[in-house]
């Protein structure tokens, strides 16, 4: 089921959330929207679920006009980045909300809970309450929650964004996979753009209540369409005029006649890549990336003086 | 030492003023023997104001839980002008004094009043009735407001995208999930009800056997120098007190909450 929000404004007091933003999010995709807080994506997001009221413009779930209804009856599965447990509720009880509400058959419930547990790998705590799991266990209660009246649309806000490091890996990798399988059209918010790259198809940076860019991830971070994403995508220097990436920075030890010259001030090894903050003779600071193997070659260290030259740079 | 000290003192102050009180209502009742406070209890007149407190709070208790409700979710959930006038005027009874309360009830409703009914209010039923929910107002709604902004509003907002009716996220989300500070307010309330006395009694026109409540009837029966009469009711009072605090405990959380 696409989703399609036309022209949608929205402003809290003197606060433009939304400006005149456009989206349209194919059928059966999993789309993110990047951005810093305050870009709007959330708002966004809370309007195509209906928990926000755009001030003027339009949303479509599958070709159907859903600006003006109650979230009741647009057909979305919502996960909220603090979980939004039912805290009274055990966990099959919050699975089968949804299911209970419409009145659906006893026996269809016991059933669909079953499924969505074993799904969710939370089959031996149906009993439990939220208060008794782990950030991890609750985000993905509220996964299958949401999953349980089959929407036609998932929407994530910041999801995995109050959760740790490992389990926020690990469930935007169980996330992508979820989607291979069920091809639910999924619409992910997100201020991380590592989180944002690796998990979906395609990436809508948002800035200041506006769409920045719109493209698949590779596309987002080689041919970004200005300097916002330039520099809110991936790490980047600024060299004069140009734009260039970490590790489109060669270092070498001997100056040639495009090389400048710099002093490293810093070096950090992170395993395979290791990378060296260097302070240019005009003193700017300037970081490159290097693999663990040409930092070994150059024995780099704290006050050594080196040259470099960007193989690839981007100027706006 | 200073731990030891504070103790004392915060004890000591209990016992003075709390502990020492109640007591001595229970020793001095019981003074003469059971006897007399059996025939005062079971006096026709000690009975119906019993009857008619009873009475009184079984309606100004659910009306004021009922609308407690309501006003604190609009206080909370909605917006709408003036919303900070009534959060205020909510206070009023608090800071009122409640014989202002039933002056003004009188002014209102009297013979002379801006509003008359067909039927009795003032130096009636409905008179004193009105006057207890008056006083009795704030508890529910102070006891529910800071627990409806601790628990938010994602989980309602959950429900509403799960397909959830109004109707059903209050009983289902936001009930469940405020219905210990309702129990509180509840609790509170009640003791108000039956406590109340101020503006009862101006509304009540003190008639013996008609609008006399536990409370005033506890002051009349003093006032005769009937000394046991006076004592059996209050112990009354304070049994029903108890009770109330008791019923709290019994209906104490069955899961564990955050």
């Amino acid at each position: 089921m696409s989703i399609t929000a036309r022209n949608v404004s929205k402003r809290f007091g003197d606060f433009v959330a939304l400006d005149d933003v456009s989206l349209e999010v194919p059928s059966g995709s999993l789309v993110a929207l990047l951005g810093p807080s305050g870009s709007g994506k959330s708002t966004l997001l809370r309007c195509i679920a209906g928990l926000e009221r755009p001030d003027s413009g339009s949303v479509h779930i599958s070709d159907e006009e859903m600006t003006g209804r109650r979230p009741q009856e647009r057909g979305v599965g919502f996960v909220f980045q603090h979980y939004a447990a039912f805290k009274h509720m055990t966990v099959e009880k919050n699975i089968a909300f949804g299911l209970e509400v419409r009145k659906a058959p006893k026996d269809e419930i016991r059933e669909r809970v079953a499924d969505l547990l074993r799904l969710v790998q939370l089959e031996g705590l149906a009993k439990r309450y939220p208060s008794q799991l782990s950030g991890g266990q609750r985000q993905r209660m509220g996964l299958a929650r949401a999953l349980a009246v089959d929407p036609k649309v998932l929407l994530l806000d910041e999801p995995f964004g109050a959760l740790d490091a490992r389990v926020r890996k690990e469930l935007r990798e169980w996330l992508r996979r979820l989607h291979d399988e069920t091809h639910t059209t999924t619409v992910i918010v997100t201020h991380d753009q590592e989180e944002a790259m690796e998990v979906a198809d395609e990436v809508v940076v948002m800035n200041r209540g506006r769409v920045e860019q719109v493209a698949a991830p590779r596309e987002l971070y080689e041919t970004p369409a200005n300097e916002f994403v330039m520099s809110f995508v991936g790490p980047v220097n600024r060299i004069g005029e140009a734009w260039v990436r970490p590790h489109d920075l060669e270092l070498v030890l001997e100056p040639n006649g495009s090389t400048r010259e710099a002093q490293v001030e810093r070096v950090v090894h992170l395993g395979f890549e290791v990378r060296a903050e260097l302070v240019r003779d005009d003193g700017e600071q300037v970081s490159v990336q290097l693999t663990r193997d040409q930092a070994a070659q150059l024995e780099l260290e704290r006050g050594q003086i080196v040259y470099i030259r960007p193989t690839h740079q981007t100027v706006f | 030492m200073s731990k030891f000290g504070l103790r004392f003192v915060a004890l000591g102050y209990l016992a003075a003023i709390l502990v020492a009180p109640v007591s001595l209502i229970f020793w001095r009742t019981f003074e003469h023997g059971l006897h007399p406070v059996w025939v005062s209890l079971s006096s026709g007149n000690t009975l119906h104001a019993l009857e008619l407190t009873l009475i009184i709070t079984a309606i100004a208790v659910p009306a004021n839980t009922v609308f407690g409700i309501a006003l604190a979710l609009a206080i909370v959930r909605k917006r709408f002008p003036g919303k900070g006038i009534v959060n205020a005027l909510v206070d009023l009874p608090l800071a009122l004094s409640p014989v202002v309360v039933g002056l003004s009830l009188l002014l209102l409703y009297g013979r002379d009043g801006w509003i008359q009914l067909p039927f009795r209010v003032v130096f009636a039923v409905p008179g004193m009735v009105l006057a207890t929910i008056f006083v009795s107002l704030p508890f529910v709604v102070r006891e529910v407001v800071p627990v409806l902004r601790e628990i938010g509003e994602e989980q309602e907002q959950a429900g509403a995208t799960l397909g959830a009716s109004s109707a059903q996220i209050f009983r289902r989300i936001t009930l469940p999930a405020i219905r210990w500070g309702v129990a509180y307010g509840v609790v509170l309330t009640t003791a108000r009800c039956l406590g109340e006395f101020g503006a009862v009694t101006v509304v009540s026109g003190r008639i013996v056997g008609q609008t006399e409540t536990l409370t005033i009837h506890v002051e009349q029966s003093y006032d005769n120098f009937d000394v046991v009469g006076a004592y059996s009711a209050s112990l009354v009072l304070a049994l029903l007190a108890i009770l109330t605090l008791v019923m709290m405990n019994v209906i104490k959380p069955k899961e564990p909450t955050q």
